[in-house]
Parts: C-alpha cells; structure tokens; sequence
C-alpha cells in the first residue's frame, strides 16, 4: 500500500478538470489504497456551499465531492491563505476540512509516498 | 531519496496539450535522457488533454516538432507502454477502432505503438514504479 496526496490547485466549473482528478482519486481509492486530498488556490472553491451549477449545466462540486467518504477518503486538507485570499471562511465549505497553515504544507507533503498534482 | 547511480522504474503521466504547452515536450526528452542512463520508463499514462498526443492523424508542418510520431518511435526502440485513457479520450473524440465501430463511427483515430485503457493502468503504474511524474 502506498499512502497518496491529492494536491489539487484548479478552479471548479472550468472544462472537466476536477471531473477527471476525482475519477483519479476514486479509481485510487478502489485499490486500497491510502487517499487524502489537499485543496489549494481555487481548488478550494470545489467544496463551497450553496452552489447554482444548474445555471450553467454544470455539477456541483461539493455534492461530488461528498461521496468521497465511501470510498474512506476521508482526510480533506485546505491550506488557510487560500482560502483568506478568496475571502472564504470555514463555514463557507460542505464538509469538514483540516486547516495547514502555508508553512506547513511542505511538511505535509514530505508524509506521503505520491503527491499527485491536479 | 534514491542514488542517482541506482536503476530507477518510472511511471509518467502527461497531462498536458501538445500544442498549448512544452510539457509533454519536456516528458519526451526527460524519458529520453533517462532512458540513456539505463532507467526503466514502466508505463506514459496519457490523460486529460494529454490524450492529444495519440491523435494517428495529426499533422503539423513539416519544420515543426511532430510528438506523436516522437511517440511511436519511443514505444517502437525501446518497448515503452503507451496507454491512453479511455474515457479521457473518448470525451474528445478519440476513439480506436472497436469503440468506433460500437458507436457507428469510422477509422481508427489512435496513433502506432499507443494503446488504450482504462485508469486502473494508471494506478498500477503508481504502484509500480519508484518514482511518478506527471507533465
């Protein structure tokens, strides 16, 4: 078993972006293995409240990223200068996050075999 | 971190536009290079907008870099695994033949020495390998 960081940095609702990482991190996490994400840049915008994606023929992306729990990826990292820099708050996501300061980020990284950008 | 002198097993995946980016570009000359020091490349896993590269009928001017063919070149010398996912390349309109004909379309769109799959081959090669890089 290998232990995968998913660092994911693209916004949601552009093309099928964070479409096609999610089926990257489902597919892990149906060979058992260890999955957790990290949300950075405008990634943390994927897991916001209160989207309207009807509006635009898209998915909302919290609700996908929801169904994450029963594939047991359950440990969901969101760097905090992210979200200060797009004026988001805690309150503001779907599901509950660990916060890593910028700083910490590195060392974070340094805890997984794979880190995987998206 | 592992010795430079040691033989390393490499999984890539490309990720990247041929024509909107030098990343591929970069993977090509990066598994070159690691090829020549005797590495083992284990599998290039094309997905996102990495699928463009396996396009069979792309065709650039003739003074210009021509990737796919660089491609099936590689897969060609040096046996390398190319495998494009399935349904990365099927939402672009890259289908090879059996798909084609299932969907009641022509030709065979996918380039010499590629394959396709799906992203359990992508997985594995995670798996596999010593070290992953993704263009």
């Amino acid at each position: 078993m290998k232990k995968y960081l998913f660092a994911l940095r693209s916004a949601p609702h552009s093309g099928c972006v964070v479409q096609e990482m999610l089926d990257v991190v489902l597919s892990t996490a149906a060979f058992e293995q260890q999955v957790s994400l990290l949300l950075l840049d405008e990634a943390v915008f994927a897991i916001k409240n209160n989207q309207q994606p009807e509006r635009h023929q898209g998915k909302d992306t919290a609700a996908i990223f929801s169904a994450l729990e029963i594939y047991d990826v359950n440990d969901i990292y969101v760097e905090v200068e992210s979200l200060q820099e797009r004026g988001l708050i805690i309150d503001d996501l779907s599901l509950s996050v660990h916060k890593v300061q910028r700083n910490k980020i590195a060392d974070l990284m340094k805890q997984y075999d794979i880190v995987f950008p998206g | 971190m592992a010795k430079i002198n040691q033989k390393m097993k490499y999984a890539i995946q490309i990720n990247s536009s041929p024509n909107y980016s030098n990343n591929g570009k970069t993977a090509y000359h990066f598994i070159k290079a690691a090829l020549e020091m005797n590495h083992q490349i284990f599998r290039i896993f094309f997905y996102q907008d990495g699928i463009y590269h396996a396009f069979r009928h792309a065709t650039p001017s003739d003074d210009e870099f021509n990737i796919t063919q660089k491609w099936s070149e590689l897969a060609r010398e040096h046996q390398i695994d190319l495998v494009v996912c399935i349904s990365a390349a099927q939402r672009r309109g890259l289908l090879h033949t059996d798909e084609a004909t299932r969907q009641n379309k022509q030709d065979n769109d996918l380039a010499e020495g590629f394959r396709i799959s799906g992203l359990g081959q992508l997985v594995e090669a995670t798996l596999e390998a010593d070290c992953f890089m993704v263009f």
